[in-house]
């Protein structure tokens, strides 16, 4: 394969297209929703209507607005149609015709879509994922080539620092940086992993993009190898992630047929492979070192850091580890350069964050905005606010490690600083709306029982710390709690943080600690309505493990 | 060598490169608690118990895992430590089911000790009392899984000194046990070669000699000491 090839490949896809083009997503929400069977329907349709040589049927990935699927878009038109039943695809190839569907439209200029900033997401819904020529016709795999001969790994790793991207799995460190470390670090092996571990509730961002832009990660994953001098590649991936692991697979050997991953890649003197490592069920392995020890085949346990993965990852050799839409931005930067993502966003916090906007809101799914737009209008414009009869009372980020933002704050701007400064955090992008119905206890238990679970018991703080926080706040709740079960609970949140060894234990109180922080009268008003305080332990109490 | 020196606790210590504040501190005669740590295998951090603060960095340190650094300056005995080392020796007292009047090693428990150094006389932390089992199929020696406190010892000890490696954890988070083999008992799996290792470093009366009564065991830790003197220096004196 050279530059010439891809281009000829792009053009004949070009050539190739249909004047009318009918996206159908079949990524995992509309699949869920029937899109499959969806699919085949609009194919039939289009053969039973002759219109073949004019209307092609795509399966594409998702779309965004993940609550009304199955999603069928109609390509130029702009047309969406929103909750389609496979009977109404006859009526949608109508409606292409110049006919009348009965489909539902979605308003494409509704803020939903009007506010987002697709950088990640730009081919998401628009290419088929399953076939990497739909991938290169979008100028896929040209930032590869151009890194290969038109860059040295200084200039790739500076053009990553100027842009300012941060990582997106949650803490927000500078891409840029972590590279150049990786890079100075001597040895001959390096390697290179994607963190596609996406356990948060809630969250399902990495997803949408392995479902609908598989080839863009795998592009990026080879532009870091060739910055740090890695060969190869690991993308770590949950096995719940079934349809996902199938379009890596498919994605990674379409790559190598056409010589995009292997050795001398585009004839140059650059090698470059990626395995998947699918993970058996543990969130704590979404925490770096527990993701190598899992790859290494060891139980999934995290170790203390330092030494960072950047110096000692796998089997000893520096490591770079990045999240699935951290390396989704990649592409993009090389191609329109750093200066332009760093004008995107807010100072500190460049470039656009995704978004899983979950929870009592009315339009559920996933959205890209530009870092620093404010909370309301996020949840309030795009999202339509909070579901009929109820109201907003706090947004959730960052998943069981994030905290609650009351309605008093919407207006904050998604940013890294000014979310830890209400005391939660970007998290890698859930979203979930709170409304009234919601009682801020029952809600910081859910997060804390999940820790809980998910646990790897090798530190004692968060092994036996997260059992006893999840024993009060199951005691606040049930009417059972005094005040100094309240005080033991704001003594051992602040202990399991600070002294945890990984990041699951380290953020585990967060939930309780937000909750507390803005919605304390709903914990004293449980504890002042319990019998005086004076009820006999439960027996429920006993540990029956 | 090189050699580096810190101030621990407001004392000049001298320390090799590549130490750790554990040992540079032990050396200079000043005590950090720790559980997991044993002498000769390598360290988890798990127990947080030899948790440090050292200035310029945010977060306390594990003082088993972090190396000395030039000029560093480490607090070994904040308030705020003392408090949560505390609170972890309530944690382990309140998760599992230790009562020292019918151990095997009352009054020869690091458990106990540890609970008598940081002050601890109660727990506030709710007893969870759980449902845990004991393993006693091994021709010499048993496993009481309610005295376990996941330290991890036995683990590294047999796996490191021993090469057997009988043991490993098994489960999650608070249902992790100790497990031999293949989670088989004790007595069936055929890499255990009998030696008494992991007897020899567990901190709790989790694994003992048979037949041992209450308060009666007496560990002989330096056992595992010398075998690795003998080994890293080739001194086999005791």
């Amino acid at each position: 394969m050279d530059l010439k090839e891809l281009l000829t490949i792009a053009a004949k896809e070009e050539e190739e297209a249909k004047e009318i083009c009918i996206n159908c997503c079949t990524a995992a929400g509309c699949n869920a929703a029937n899109a499959v069977e969806l699919k085949k329907n609009l194919d039939k349709a289009v053969k039973a209507a002759g219109l073949d040589h004019k209307i092609e049927v795509q399966s594409v990935g998702c779309m965004g607005l993940c609550g009304r699927g199955p999603l069928v878009e109609i390509d130029p038109d702009n047309i969406l149609y929103e909750q389609v039943k496979p009977d109404q695809a006859a009526s949608i190839v109508d409606a292409v015709n110049g006919g009348e569907t009965t489909a539902i439209q979605f308003d494409m200029e509704h803020p939903f879509f009007a506010y987002q900033f697709p950088i990640v997401t730009e081919n998401s819904g628009r290419i088929d994922p399953e076939r990497i020529e739909s991938y290169i016709a979008v100028g896929g795999y040209q930032q590869l080539y151009k890194v290969l001969y038109e860059m040295t790994r200084f200039e790739l790793i500076n053009e990553i620092t100027v842009s300012g991207l941060r990582g997106r799995g949650g803490a927000g460190y500078p891409t840029g940086l972590k590279w150049g470390l990786s890079a100075k670090m001597p040895g001959n092996q390096k390697y290179v992993v994607c963190n596609a571990d996406e356990g948060d509730p809630g969250a399902f961002m990495d997803r949408s993009v392995l479902e609908s832009d598989p080839h863009r990660l795998i592009e990026a994953m080879a532009i870091a190898g060739y910055a740090v001098g890695a060969n190869h590649g690991y993308i770590y991936v949950r096995a719940e992630y079934p349809l996902a692991i199938k379009r890596l697979n498919k994605a990674i050997q379409q790559a190598k047929k056409y010589g995009l991953l292997g050795s001398q890649i585009f004839q140059s003197n650059f090698d470059f492979k990626v395995d998947i490592r699918i993970g058996a069920g543990a969130f704590v392995c979404g925490e770096e070192t527990a993701l190598i020890a899992s790859i290494e085949g060891k139980r999934g346990a995290p170790h203390p850091r330092p030494p960072y993965p950047s110096e000692v990852g796998i089997w000893g050799c520096p490591t770079v580890i990045n999240n699935v839409e951290t390396y989704a931005n990649i592409p993009v930067i090389l191609r329109e350069g750093g200066e332009w993502f760093a004008n995107i966003g807010t100072e500190k916090s460049t470039g656009t964050k995704v978004f899983a906007l979950t929870g009592k809101v009315k339009n559920s799914g996933l959205i890209e905005v530009p870092m620093g737009m404010t909370i309301r209008e996020i949840v309030e414009e795009m999202g339509g606010g909070a579901t009929v009869g109820s109201t907003i009372k706090a947004v959730q980020t960052g998943g069981p490690s994030g905290g609650c933002i009351p309605a008093s704050k919407l207006d904050t701007p998604v940013d890294y600083e000014s979310l830890q400064e209400l005391g939660t955090i970007m998290g890698s992008g859930g979203m979930i709306v709170v409304d009234s119905e919601t009682n801020m206890v029952d809600f910081a238990k859910f997060f804390m029982e999940f820790c809980r679970d998910e646990s790897c018991g090798k530190c004692i703080p968060c092994r036996a710390g997260t059992v006893q926080m999840y024993e009060i706040l199951q005691k606040i709740a049930e009417k059972r709690a005094t005040q100094a079960d309240l005080h033991i609970l704001e003594t051992l949140a602040p202990m399991v943080k600070e002294t945890s060894l990984c990041g699951l234990g380290q953020s585990a109180p967060n939930p309780v600690l937000s909750t507390l922080r803005f919605f304390r009268e709903e914990y004293l008003e449980l504890i002042e309505s319990s019998h005086n305080g004076k009820v006999p332990v439960s027996a429920e109490r006993i540990d029956k493990s | 060598m090189a050699v580096k020196s810190i101030k621990i606790n407001g004392r000049m210590v001298s320390a090799r490169a590549g130490e750790s504040i554990l040992e540079a501190a032990e050396d200079a005669g000043i005590h950090i608690p720790r559980l997991c740590h044993v002498e000769g295998v390598s360290d988890v951090a798990a127990c947080r118990m030899c948790l440090v603060k050292v200035e310029g960095n945010n977060k306390f340190v594990p003082a088993c895992m972090t190396p000395v650094e030039e000029e560093m300056i480490v607090e070994t005995e904040t308030p705020k430590l003392q408090e949560y080392r505390r609170m972890i020796v309530e944690l382990l007292f309140a998760e599992g089911n230790h009562v020292c009047a019918v151990c095997v090693v009352n009054g020869n428990c690091q458990l106990q000790d540890l609970a008598i150094e940081v002050g601890m006389d109660h727990s506030r932390f709710e007893y969870r009392f759980p449902v845990r089992g004991v393993d006693l199929s091994h021709r010499l020696f048993g496993r009481d899984d309610n005295r376990c406190i996941l330290c991890t010892r036995c683990v590294r000890v047999c796996d490191e000194i021993e090469g057997a490696h009988v043991w490993d954890v098994a489960g999650r988070g608070s249902k992790s046990r100790i497990v031999s083999g293949l989670k088989e008992p004790w007595g069936k799996v055929d890499a255990c070669t009998e030696c008494g290792k992991c007897v020899e470093s567990c901190p709790t009366g989790a694994l003992f000699f048979k037949g041992s009564a209450v308060g009666e065991m007496e560990r002989d830790r330096d056992k595992l000491k010398f075998l690795i003197t003998a080994r890293q220096k080739k001194e086999w004196t005791r």
